[in-house]
């Protein structure tokens, strides 16, 4: 087991130390210097991650949890360093290490002229550490470690060109509202320190059944459930991380960031992060449904109405981040449902698709001088064929395309809502059947705005474009390959099979996958059955909607705008979150900053205490100087007075 | 017959006088040396009485004593005066406050 250790060590730490000698040494080793450095380290975890997950996976190893290192002892509590790896975490691991590396790979020939080059690849390198802490936590602490690093590096990326002033308010959002988020997720962690003396997952999940009915007061009076009220502060944190709503707001304006963080980051992994957790917490969640209802009925929300405001953008990395705000929510519908491993499956379909489509739009945004409307695009297709296919391949995926990858996960979802029959199922279902045809919609109506029709842009532009270098495109191919097959190969084993078996629990009476792998019969008759259900044809509508709408009749969308123009402005608002947080969390702060700066601090503090203490002393000291006229006859008075009295009182006391 | 008290009383009178010449007066400062001396002549006066009712010496001489140092003391406030005069122009009381902070 030690070289094993060692091999986990190093899977975390060569990511780290690769991000240290570009971020500190940058200057030094120059920019071919700090991408070699950085993609050595992501490779080596690459490479060795594949390794673990074979042991793991295939070969069937034990799974690992060991402490590495302990930092501190508190009143019996122990704070450790420590790794766990089972399948479900060999899998995250595998998933992070390939789309960093290919992220790392295609940031060269993105960042290209990049004055910030070195600081960038520290950046991610520094990311993929912290997600592989993240995930490979054996204990609360380390996993809220990881949460916080890649938030930090999250905010860092966002506002990577710090001369942007969009770029900065978009990454103070990032973390303002993470904050939010990680404050109920804190919360959640100190209910858990509390009540089971322990942060350690084992412990935990061992003492978790006996806590079932246990209930605790937080208004006097009311009982409420602890494992309620533990699931759902977690899942506060995992809907700020996994931006459910209402905390989705700062992952559209993530897009500022450059393109290769936002398929890193914000889709492929950091975002999924709420999901993983989720999934790594089920023998909390099994034993609360009020807990998997408000799961179920956030994720739907996610899912049906962020999908909508795909429909309205224009600028092609938005229609991209609301897809993934709809795909996230989907992943949670199905934690909601009790079905993880369908969720941990989308996660893994969707972590190659989707930083397949970003890399893909940046691709076509290098080609476009870093254009990113899709008003100014079209008929790209004959200048960029690998991009068009890889970007088809994505959207194929996407859309649930029977065969593709994520055909497999998202209909696993569908079916495993169907059969779901916790409170807020039925709304579920809705959601997610509707939001098939909203996502094939939007992805079509992006695909034919950028790659058909007419050629939109100037002609200077036009004269330029040309396909990316191959540092672009074999990400690209790389991340096409599995968004077409892994769907097929991992479907048996990871939802139907025992690929999760102890990684993931499930009471039998919530085990809506094992009701559907009943009449489960290989890939092939898992696409025979899902082109029996609805959801296939409404994604091939909308598809052929947007093909309809945006290529054959412009005219129609351009009418809807203009008659609909209540909801147009609705969904251009996005519902009038952002309006709302900026005119009553951020205004509302601001003015009662105000009159605590007016009351408290200029009248209380500065008026009273410290100029009121200057203002005593010199109105008592004019009283005083009064007394002293300088005049001898007023002293020699003085004294005469004083001797009397004292005379006065003499005779008094002795008489 | 006179009595001690009489003395007494008249003594007292004196220094009560001298003590409001002191802080009464407004005007010239040789009114506050005049003050002073009447002052010393009320105690003497008590001296004085005491020596001979108690037929004691002593006081008497004590009062040759004050007499002397009172002479002194005057010229060295005359003195003082003059040269007060000659740097300011003035010995009116009211003028000299400059002990005032």
């Amino acid at each position: 087991m030690d070289d094993m250790k060692d091999i986990y060590l190093l899977i975390v730490l060569a990511p780290l130390l690769g991000s240290a000698i570009a971020g500190l040494f940058g200057k030094y080793i120059g920019r071919s210097g700090a991408h070699w450095v950085t993609i050595i380290g992501v490779a080596t975890s690459t490479i060795l991650s594949l390794i673990v997950f074979k042991d793991i996976v295939i070969d069937g190893a034990p799974v690992f949890n060991e402490t590495i290192y302990t930092w501190m002892v508190v009143d019996g509590v122990r704070f450790e360093v420590g790794f766990l790896v089972d399948s479900l975490t060999a899998m995250m691991m595998v998933v992070v290490t390939f789309v960093s590396l290919m992220v790392h790979i295609y940031t060269i020939g993105y960042m290209h002229d990049d004055p910030g080059y070195q600081r960038f690849f520290s950046y991610i390198s520094l990311f993929t550490f912290s997600m592989l802490m993240l995930v490979m936590a054996n204990n609360f602490m380390q996993l809220f470690f990881g949460w916080e690093a890649v938030g930090l590096v999250s905010y860092l990326l966002i506002g990577f060109w710090y001369k942007k002033p969009t770029a900065i308010y978009a990454n103070l959002k990032a973390f303002l509202v993470n904050r939010v988020g990680d404050f109920g997720f804190l919360l959640g962690i100190a209910a858990v320190l509390m009540y089971f003396n322990s942060l350690d997952y084992a412990d935990v999940f061992a003492a978790a059944p006996l806590m079932q009915d246990m209930t605790m007061q937080v208004i006097p009076g009311q009982d409420w459930s602890l494992m309620a009220v533990i699931g759902i502060l977690l899942f506060i944190g995992a809907m700020g991380k996994s931006a459910q709503v209402p905390l989705h707001v700062w992952l559209p304006d993530s897009m500022e960031g450059p393109t290769p963080i936002s398929a890193l980051i914000h889709a492929a992994t950091m975002v999924t992060a709420g999901i993983f957790m989720v999934a790594r917490m089920s023998p909390l969640y099994e034993l609360s449904e009020t807990a998997l209802s408000v799961i179920l009925v956030i994720g739907s929300i996610t899912a049906l109405f962020m999908g909508l405001l795909g429909i309205v953008q224009n600028d092609i990395k938005r229609v991209v981040a609301y897809s993934t705000l709809s795909q996230l929510g989907y992943m949670v519908v199905a934690l909601g449902a009790s079905a993880y491993a369908a969720g941990v499956f989308h996660l893994m379909t969707h972590a190659f698709f989707k930083a397949l489509l970003f890399l893909a739009a940046g691709s076509v945004i290098i080609a476009m001088h870093h254009e990113q409307d899709m008003r100014n695009m079209g008929g790209l297709k004959k200048y960029m064929p690998i991009t068009y296919w890889t970007m088809l391949i994505g959207s194929l995926a996407l859309i649930g395309f029977p065969g593709f990858a994520g055909f497999f996960s998202k209909d696993a979802i569908i079916e495993a809502v169907h059969h779901s029959e916790i409170a807020g199922a039925g709304f579920a279902y809705f959601s997610v059947v509707v939001g098939v045809f909203i996502t094939a919609f939007y992805s079509f109506r992006m695909f034919f705005l950028v790659f058909h029709g007419k050629e939109r842009m100037d002609e200077h532009t036009r004269s330029h474009i040309h396909e990316s270098p191959w540092v672009v495109t074999v990400p690209l191919i790389a991340l096409a390959i599995p968004s077409i097959i892994i769907g097929a190969i991992y479907i048996g084993p990871m939802l139907f099979g025992d690929f999760f078996t102890g990684a993931i629990f499930v009471l039998p009476e919530h085990d809506v996958l094992g009701e559907i792998g009943q009449g489960y019969s290989g890939w092939g008759g898992f696409i025979l059955h899902g082109m029996q259900g609805i959801a296939v044809y409404l994604a091939l509508a909308g598809a052929g909607a947007a093909w309809y709408l945006y290529m054959k009749r412009p005219d129609i969308p351009t009418m809807f705008k203009e008659k609909l123009s209540i909801v147009y402005k609705v969904l251009d608002n996005k519902y009038g979150f952002d309006d709302f947080n900026e005119k009553f969390f951020a205004g509302g702060s601001r003015r009662l900053g105000g009159a605590l700066w007016g009351v408290g601090d200029v009248k209380i503090i500065d008026g009273f205490v410290v100029n009121g203490t200057a203002k005593g002393v010199v109105w008592l000291a004019g009283v005083l100087r009064n007394l002293q006229s300088g005049f001898l006859y007023h002293y020699a008075f003085a004294m005469i007075i004083g001797l009397l009295l004292l005379i006065i009182l003499f005779v008094m006391t002795i008489g | 017959m006179i009595q001690l008290s009489d003395y007494l009383i008249v003594s007292a009178i004196l220094f009560g006088l001298s003590v409001a010449g002191i802080f009464l007066n407004r005007k010239n400062m040789i009114i506050l040396l005049m003050s002073i001396e009447l002052m010393l002549l009320a105690v003497n006066i008590n001296f004085i009485a005491f020596s001979y009712y108690l037929g004691d010496t002593a006081g008497q001489v004590f009062v040759f004593f004050i007499l002397t140092v009172a002479a002194a003391e005057a010229a060295i406030g005359l003195a003082i005066l003059v040269v007060l005069f000659r740097n300011r122009r003035t010995i009116n009381v009211q003028d000299m406050d400059s002990l005032k902070g």
